[in-house]
């Protein structure tokens, strides 16, 4: 299918665009799935929920094993501010709360939640809020946390957390964020065009939590059907905007220097330029969370790729994968691998058991290919010209090889995006991208180990002050018996001087007295 | 003439401070070098104090290093961090793990079997940081968050109720691994 550039006849798009460094141009496959409505996938056998679906502090369990829960019922409770609680997807049994194999690049298990589903879907007892614009912004945001909303573009991070920044300094401007850049993924076009209304009203509510002074939706030019679904919706309140396809065009820095044309500061976060962006499928879910309280449970994901029929699937979270894809008419075969993600950023997985959590976006079958062969780095510089950030990806790559990681810092290793451009263009087939996560995540450990080792010497350090104290301690114990001890000698001293004294008064007073009666005597005689 | 008296100024100032330098106490300042040194060093060693390096400690390690009569590589649970850190620091080659040192495979934690644990407190005199709880006659614990997995612990236990667990790598401290390429850097 050829599509025709849209270009819209309103007047929404007044707001002259920038262009960002870098990025890549591909083919994007979006039409496999993007003209296909998404279905509504069937109750799974098993729920698996792990308890941290997004960026922070894992949720902590409130139910037992063996409870009854309703769909949409607390089932894990929120542990401190950079965390958001957890629902049941659906009504059931919890039957287990152990490790399970979740989404993790290192295959990693954690804490889940295990519902056996009792088929009856019933709904807990939620609530919905009445006109939210007479609501205070504050208790909006407590709402939305409350409905445990993460972003649901993929990173994961409590919406509730960039609200409430949102709310202590001043918004610029709010972006909805519906520039889907990576190539397959079609997950929040096909929401906007199913449910255009969610987040056109969601994207007025965020608005409402941060009081922001401008508000912006944004989607790429080759979504026109999303374009026209929002068009329909919007009003002169917000712009809805249309970004070139480019690739990394919907990352939150690339974005906002598209839109806005400012950079974000290399360590800093879009608060600190005055901009709050949330993606469209958050929008949707707070719109789901204000008019009928209803938490994060299910969510639009793409299976596509080598599958039979590649489609987007609205599914309860805790599904596993294994069911999407068999939905999907997927058979297991060895030649294929499984990504979950887009192909640029995605993770590579074995265990199809692993559920569908908030951030899942995507699952991807493809054909395995050979890994093509690391060459000598030909210093080239397609890699600099690629980064969107303005990194050097070649001098990034050989302090990273040679696990000089102090020096990657001096070179920013921490503002990159990880999107894996400088990979793509280069020439040796170098796995840039593999480096900076490695180096990264080095980084960190070396942190980590340096903090511990502070810990330890701290204690060590207490100990040996305590065990020093002690025993002056004992000593000055020592000290003051003896001094006790030294005192009562002087006291008997003084007894026995008294003794002394007294015997030799009496002594005195007795031949005195002798004396006397002699004296007498004799005086007598 | 004035350029004379400057020339005779200036050299006067130079043998002055000569003299001064010189007759600063050497020792004395070599002596603050070295402390400096051994702080560095001992910011980089794991602080366990287990003593696998054949030191009492950290600290007299590192002094130890200082001094020329231990190499860089004796530290087990440092491993190639510290080795390589320490190194970077005296501008030193990075070597791996001397021979006659045994290694640290896994990072570990102690654990008491609180069933078998007779409340003798040795274990909780033996722990360097204290990690360890237990009143005398009472069951003891190890506090799994500060317990360095030294190993101290183990041999002062009577009753042998002390093992070492393998610490769970935590899905947020994970690590990606080097992107397994056996191609040498052409500079």
């Amino acid at each position: 299918m050829v599509k025709t550039k849209f270009r819209p006849q309103t007047g929404f798009m007044n707001r002259e665009l920038h262009e960002f460094p870098g990025g890549v141009k591909f083919k994007t496959y979006k039409e496999m799935t993007d003209t296909i409505p998404a279905i509504q996938h069937p109750l799974p056998n098993k729920i698996i929920l792990p308890v941290r679906q997004h960026i922070g502090i894992p949720s902590v369990p409130i139910v037992k094993i063996g409870e009854q829960v309703l769909k949409g019922q607390m089932i894990a409770d929120a542990d401190g501010y950079v965390s958001i609680p957890l629902h049941a997807s659906t009504s059931g049994k919890v039957i287990d709360i152990d490790d399970y194999a979740v989404p993790h690049a290192g295959e990693h298990e954690a804490t889940c939640i295990v519902i056996e589903p009792d088929g009856e879907d019933k709904w807990f007892d939620i609530h919905p809020t009445d006109d939210y614009l007479s609501i205070d912004p504050k208790k909006l945001q407590e709402i939305i946390r409350s409905c445990g909303i993460a972003g649901l573009g993929g990173a994961g991070f409590p919406a509730h957390v960039k609200l409430h920044e949102g709310v202590v300094n001043t918004v610029e401007t709010l972006i909805i964020n519906g520039v889907e850049c990576e190539p397959f993924i079609t997950c929040d076009d096909r929401l906007i065009q199913e449910k255009a209304h969610y987040v056109v009203s969601g994207t007025r509510m965020i608005r409402h939590a941060v009081q922001a002074k401008n508000c912006v939706i944004a989607v790429e030019d080759d979504m026109p059907e999303a374009y026209e679904a929002l068009a329909k919706w919007i009003d002169d309140d917000i712009e809805l905007v249309m970004v070139p396809t480019r690739y990394p065009a919907g990352g939150e820095k690339q974005l906002i220097q598209t839109l806005t044309g400012k950079e974000v500061p290399s360590g800093g976060s879009a608060i600190h330029i005055g901009i709050v962006m949330q993606n469209v499928a958050t929008a949707a879910s707070v719109y789901r969370a204000v008019t009928r309280g209803e938490p994060v449970i299910s969510r639009y994901v793409t299976i596509t790729g080598d599958v039979g029929t590649p489609r987007n699937l609205q599914v309860l979270l805790g599904t596993p994968i294994r069911d999407c894809l068999e939905a999907c008419g997927y058979q297991h075969n060895d030649n294929h691998r499984i990504i979950l993600g887009g192909p640029m950023m995605g993770i590579h997985i074995r265990n199809t058991d692993i559920p569908i959590i908030k951030t899942t976006n995507c699952i991807l079958v493809n054909q395995i290919r050979p890994i093509p062969e690391e060459m000598p780095c030909i210093r080239c510089g397609d890699c600099f010209t690629a980064c969107p950030i303005k990194l050097l990806p070649q001098e990034l790559y050989w302090h990273a090889k040679t696990e000089n990681f102090a020096e990657t810092q001096n070179y920013h290793i921490f503002d990159c995006i990880e999107c894996g451009c400088c990979s793509y263009v280069c020439p040796s087939n170098i796995p840039l991208v593999q480096y900076f996560r490695y180096a990264k995540t080095q980084i960190a450990a070396e942190e980590r180990r340096l903090d511990g080792a502070d810990h330890a010497k701290k204690r060590f350090l207490m100990r040996q002050e305590r065990i020093l104290a002690e025993e002056e301690d004992k000593i000055s114990k020592l000290e003051k018996s003896q001094i006790i001890s030294s005192a009562t000698i002087t006291e008997t001293e003084d007894k026995k001087s008294y003794i002394k004294e007294a015997v030799t008064r009496t002594r005195k007073k007795r031949s005195e007295i002798k004396q006397r009666q002699s004296d007498q005597d004799k005086n007598n005689d | 003439m004035i350029e004379l008296i400057v020339i005779l100024i200036l050299g006067g100032l130079f043998l002055f401070i000569n003299i001064r330098l010189k007759s600063n106490d050497k020792s004395e300042n070599q002596k603050s070098l070295n402390t400096h040194t051994i702080d560095a060093i001992e910011k980089l060693l794991p602080q366990t104090q287990c003593g696998k390096c054949h030191y009492s400690g950290c600290r007299p390690y590192a002094q130890a290093i200082v001094l020329g009569k231990a190499d860089i590589n004796q530290c087990p649970p440092g491993g190639e961090f510290s080795i390589r850190a320490i190194a970077k620091l005296l501008g030193k080659e990075s070597k791996p793990l001397s021979d006659n040192i045994e290694e640290d495979v896994i990072q570990s934690v102690a654990l008491i079997d609180e069933d078998n644990c007779i409340g003798c407190v040795k274990c909780i005199k033996a722990c360097p940081v204290d990690a360890i709880i237990g009143a005398p006659k009472f069951m003891h614990t190890v506090i799994k968050k500060h317990c360095t997995g030294c190993e101290l612990c183990i041999p002062s236990c009577p009753v042998d109720c002390i093992s070492m667990v393998p610490l769970r790598v935590k899905t947020r401290e994970w690590v990606w691994s080097k992107p397994n390429s056996d191609h040498k850097l052409v500079l």
